[in-house]
């Protein structure tokens, strides 16, 4: 028998998922990740720190998330039994709290007053405000132009929280030049500044740490099938922008050959390069992903011939970047997960779907996943399980759905 | 890395260490210009260049503009974007170094983001550059830690690898950059991304004394630097300093490329006087 599981094998010492990961940033961050590592895997083993984060999880989050049969879904589509995580039920609506929760304990323990961090649809912007708050942080959010416009809402929400929330009017004006600009902040306030990375990206130990930070959420979901089926579930979908949802609820499930797992891009509203955010979906035709780096990591890059870094679209703020978290890239490579990608209206689509018959308002992000699933599932036998991870609510989308009524 | 490409690295001297030579000799302190190829143009870039050589510029680093420069400050930022709207490219980059290797003899360092590089593949990228007759590489996103490939290639093909050291890096740190640097050192005055301010942090001295515990390479210290009196300050601490967002800053405003190419050269005569004045100094005070 093999001691260690799948995902406790990467990353090695240097960061890597296989050939993915490491660590390309400016020198000056060098120290930080460095000093930040060293932090983590103390904390990690600290059992005062574990017993920390897991009374923030329950108590102040609202963790354990049901494990949901979705009867009616079920019934609509035909085919495989469907169980929805809800993770949409967190505080502040979304899994981004987990990792928000873990990073702001860890910031605390290496004497760090202040987090900035970078936020596309909102959601992990809106947790790092909060957690800041719980925790007597100073809180600075950066966030694309565009992404501001999109979600008019959280910005709102973010500045009540008394986060500091900064516009990027620079390239596409979304999530990429938003981190971008966290990682400026950070390269000139380190000395006193935590970078609260949003997703499993970055350099090294982000992509690892955020996965951890997470792992509750498929840790729960084995624990609540098994309890429910008395067996594990043969699928699991998830959307994938960074990754992190997907990642957390895979991790726990990568020893079981028989579940098969399935992460979902944006395909936006066409294959050309800059219509869509697929970076591991190439095989359904989708233009433009190559290996490459971008701010901090060697992943799935979508970029132009020479190496500059592509525009993106999706209707979903959270799910329109470049790049891929590594450790997805490197499932990917192993054929351990599939990589699909879902067009804008399918995701529009599968919210007026899953709220019309069960009640719930999906995030456009979890959307894509949904729609997958709902390709799929009158396909599949009914003794099938599968579960979809409901990353987050869909409440801070109600204006993007408006405008496509 | 393997003995034979160990061995290339130490024989070699490129037009940088030969330039360090001389001004070490004559006891001058070096100016390092960079400029972001492509901004305004091409051949503006081309003019400009000879203009920076000709006003006394020691090394010019040719920035080759990336969509996403994380440890640039605005100005270059905007020059990246203005010279991604020309379409320039690496490959561009590459092309215009043959073309100034024809008039000048100026050490050339290409100033980059790894991605691009890494698009072109590395082998290639070394292979065209040092025959455009370029002396040296420095990617701004590029670690030791990460660099074994990339630093074999270099070497192989007698391209100085330059690495940044920042104030943040710790002794065990700044003692792996020394030795995967070679033509000089570059050090980062402060925390922060590029761009010009007016005056230097006061820890800077004894930053650069501690990088000198752990390299024998001339250091060059930037970020930061536009004004004459930070350069004469570094007079007696650096062997050289390193001018950028204030040259960018003369192009982005100037109405013209023959305007901004006398903006560049005047800027870097300005800064050439004072290095001169700088290392008198640091004479008087030995």
């Amino acid at each position: 028998m093999a001691t260690r599981t799948i995902a406790e094998s990467v990353p090695d010492a240097r960061g890597r998922f296989g050939a993915y990961g490491g660590r390309y940033v400016p020198e000056t961050l060098m120290a930080p990740l460095e000093d930040l590592e060293r932090a983590y895997n103390e904390a990690r083993s600290d059992a005062s720190f574990r017993q920390e984060f897991d009374d923030l999880l329950h108590n102040f989050a609202g963790r354990p998330t049901p494990l949901q049969f979705a009867s009616r879904l079920t019934q609509y589509l035909g085919g495989s039994k469907i169980y929805l995580k809800r993770e949409d039920l967190l505080h502040t609506g979304a899994h981004k709290i987990n990792n928000c929760i873990g990073q702001g304990l860890l910031a605390v323990r290496m004497g760090k007053r202040r987090v900035v961090a970078e936020t596309g649809a909102g959601q992990h912007g809106v947790a790092t405000a909060t957690v800041a708050a719980r925790l007597g942080l100073a809180c600075t959010v950066y966030m694309g132009a565009e992404d501001m416009e999109r979600q008019r809402l959280n910005v709102f929400r973010m500045r009540l929280l008394g986060a500091e929330v900064i516009g990027v009017d620079a390239g596409s004006k979304t999530l990429k030049d938003a981190i971008n600009e966290a990682m400026r902040d950070w390269v000139t306030n380190v000395r006193t500044t935590h970078y609260l990375l949003g997703s499993v990206l970055g350099a090294h130990p982000y992509p690892a740490m955020v996965r951890d930070f997470h792992r509750v959420i498929g840790r729960e979901a084995r624990d609540q099938i098994l309890h429910a089926e008395k067996r594990l579930p043969d699928w699991l979908f998830a959307c994938v922008g960074g990754g992190s949802n997907a990642i957390g609820l895979f991790n726990d499930f990568l020893d079981d050959a028989n579940v098969r797992m399935v992460g979902v891009e944006a395909g936006g509203r066409g294959t050309a390069l800059g219509e869509h955010a697929a970076r591991l979906a190439a095989a359904a035709g989708f233009a433009g992903a190559k290996p490459g780096v971008l701010q901090g990591t060697y992943t799935y890059v979508l970029q132009t011939a020479d190496g500059q870094i592509s525009t993106t679209h999706s209707v979903s703020a959270g799910l329109d970047y470049p790049a891929i978290g590594p450790e997805h890239a490197w499932l990917a490579d192993r054929g351990r997960a599939e990589y699909t990608a879902v067009r804008d209206d399918e995701a529009i689509e599968a919210v007026k779907t899953l709220a019309k018959i069960e009640g719930i308002i999906p995030a456009l992000e979890s959307a894509h996943a949904l729609a997958e699933l709902m390709r799929r599932a009158p396909k599949m036998r009914r003794d099938e399980i599968a579960i979809l991870n409901v990353s987050g609510r869909g409440d801070k989308d109600m204006e993007i759905l408006a405008r496509y009524e | 890395m393997n003995e034979r490409t160990a061995k290339l690295g130490t024989a070699t001297q490129t037009r940088i260490g030969r330039r360090f030579k001389e001004l070490a000799g004559s006891a001058e302190l070096g100016i390092v210009a960079y400029l972001t190829v492509g901004d305004p143009s091409l051949v503006a870039t081309e003019e400009i260049v000879l203009a920076a050589a000709a006003a006394g510029a020691d090394v010019i680093e040719l920035g080759v503009p990336f969509s996403d420069p994380v440890a640039d400050g605005p100005t270059i930022q905007r020059a990246s974007e203005r010279a991604l709207r020309q379409g320039t490219t690496l490959a561009n980059v590459i092309d215009l170094v043959a073309r100034l290797r024809e008039k000048t003899q100026v050490p050339l360092v290409l100033f980059s983001y790894f991605n691009p590089i890494l698009q072109m593949g590395l082998e290639k990228f070394a292979t065209r550059t040092q025959q455009a007759g370029a002396d040296g590489v420095l990617v701004t996103d590029m670690t030791p830690e990460e660099a074994s490939e990339y630093r074999a290639t270099m070497q192989l093909h007698g391209l100085d690898t330059i690495f940044l050291a920042s104030p943040t890096s710790t002794d065990a740190r700044l003692k792996l950059i020394s030795e995967a640097s070679s033509g000089f050192l570059y050090v980062i005055s402060r925390t922060g991304v590029t761009g010009a301010k007016d005056s230097l942090p006061e820890e800077l001295p004894a930053m650069v004394r501690r990088a000198r515990k752990f390299a024998s390479l001339p250091i060059a210290v930037g970020f930061g630097i536009s004004l004459p009196t930070q350069v004469t300050v570094l007079g007696g601490i650096a062997d050289a300093v390193v001018v950028g967002s204030a040259l960018v800053a003369e192009i982005e405003k100037a109405p013209s490329s023959t305007a901004a190419a006398e903006a560049v050269a005047a800027r870097v005569k300005l800064l050439k006087h004072a290095a001169r004045h700088g290392l008198s100094r640091r004479d008087a005070n030995a």
